[in-house]
């Protein structure tokens, strides 16, 4: 009795908002993920033979990561390129 | 011309089984001529739901397989004339339903039906995806749950690919059937509103039905609720979002059940 006469005069904010924003986040990712299946696979391809017609370099030492937020997303392109560069990549980054 | 209705929703236990009866009861009412069809192979219960559960001799795997004619394994309703029933098999055989034999099935129900509404069960496995497959319209049944949301929009991903309307450009029309609503405790903040629902899976809404002691007291007795108690707020809105299939456009309300002011206070609801 007391608790329901508590929740009825409360303006205590309910869980509901909560709900609706992880929904929000997490159905983002979802639907993300089954409208580009395998993106991150094709993209780390073609990054890999772009990079390998200037470079020769191991092809595990190339990590791309994608991190799907709210409104904006990020790629991220990890690439070990090995020591002792010689020609246009070393010219450029120098 | 026939229309094709999946009730579907991937999550178990959201109301598939009951808005399928209720909304063909409605429909049938309204003059249509309706089968339901139970595509939970295995675990079957529209039968039990519609009360007919006594008279099921042949049923969908056994039309498709030849076994009997569509017109044996069909059950007439014994309140409505126009509503009929097409129950599912029981066999644990998860591949007995084929592409092909529900293929055959559903343009033969076209000929002979108004509406052809497909109960699908729970899950995205072959019942699932063939319950949605030939479908014109889908009611994706969705409770205020996190859950529950997010499963009907893992289904209305694959309403949206995986049929024969989206293998040809074109697109199953698709509504929300919230169920199981509790405006008090929405209003209280403590459950999903319809409008987060609404936002979140980007789909029109056909209709609320108010979570209600009518629907169980209709299962036990193997009733439509819309036939069992017409009056009451669940049937209330079931017919409401039936006509709304039909095409009237009919003002949205959650119909509500009375409960007295002490008996809110004491947390109770009207029997």
């Amino acid at each position: 009795m007391t608790m329901n006469l508590w929740r009825l005069f409360s303006s205590r904010k309910g869980s509901a908002p909560v709900a609706r924003e992880r929904l929000q986040i997490l159905l983002a990712h979802e639907r993300g993920l089954r409208s580009q299946p395998d993106l991150l696979g094709k993209l780390r391809e073609e990054i890999l033979s772009v990079i390998s017609r200037h470079v020769s370099l191991d092809p595990d030492k190339v990590v791309v990561k994608m991190d799907r937020g709210k409104s904006v997303s990020t790629l991220e392109v990890d690439i070990e390129l090995p020591n002792g560069l010689e020609g246009p990549i070393a010219a450029a980054a120098s | 011309m026939a229309k094709v209705l999946v009730v579907t929703s991937g999550k178990g236990g959201v109301g598939k089984t009951t808005s399928t009866a209720a909304l063909g009861a409605a429909l049938a009412q309204a003059g249509g001529k309706v089968v339901v069809v139970d595509f939970d192979v295995g675990l079957r219960n529209l039968d039990l739901i519609m009360g007919a559960e006594r008279r099921v001799v042949f049923d969908l795997i056994n039309v498709t397989q030849g076994v009997a004619k569509l017109q044996q394994a069909l059950i007439r309703d014994k309140r409505l004339e126009n509503l009929w029933l097409l129950p599912a098999s029981q066999t644990r055989d998860k591949d007995a339903l084929t592409d092909d034999g529900v293929r055959r099935v559903i343009a033969d129900l076209r000929t002979k039906f108004d509406w052809v509404i497909c109960d699908s069960p729970a899950g995205i496995e072959r019942g699932a995806m063939l319950a949605m497959r030939y479908a014109d319209e889908a009611v994706i049944v969705t409770n205020p749950e996190v859950s529950s949301v997010r499963d009907s929009d893992r289904i209305i991903g694959m309403l949206d690919s995986k049929t024969v309307k989206a293998e040809k450009g074109e697109q199953v029309k698709k509504h929300v059937l919230i169920t199981r609503y509790d405006s008090s405790r929405a209003a209280r903040g403590e459950m999903l509103s319809i409008d987060d629902i609404l936002e979140i899976l980007a789909t029109p809404l056909l209709g609320i039905i108010p979570e209600s002691q009518d629907v169980l007291r209709a299962s036990n007795v193997g009733a439509p609720v819309t036939l069992s108690n017409a009056a009451s707020a669940p049937a209330r809105a079931y017919t409401d979002a039936a006509r709304r299939l039909m095409g009237e456009s009919i003002a949205m309300s959650v119909p509500t059940e009375r409960v007295s002011f002490m008996n809110r206070l004491l947390g109770r609801r009207a029997a």
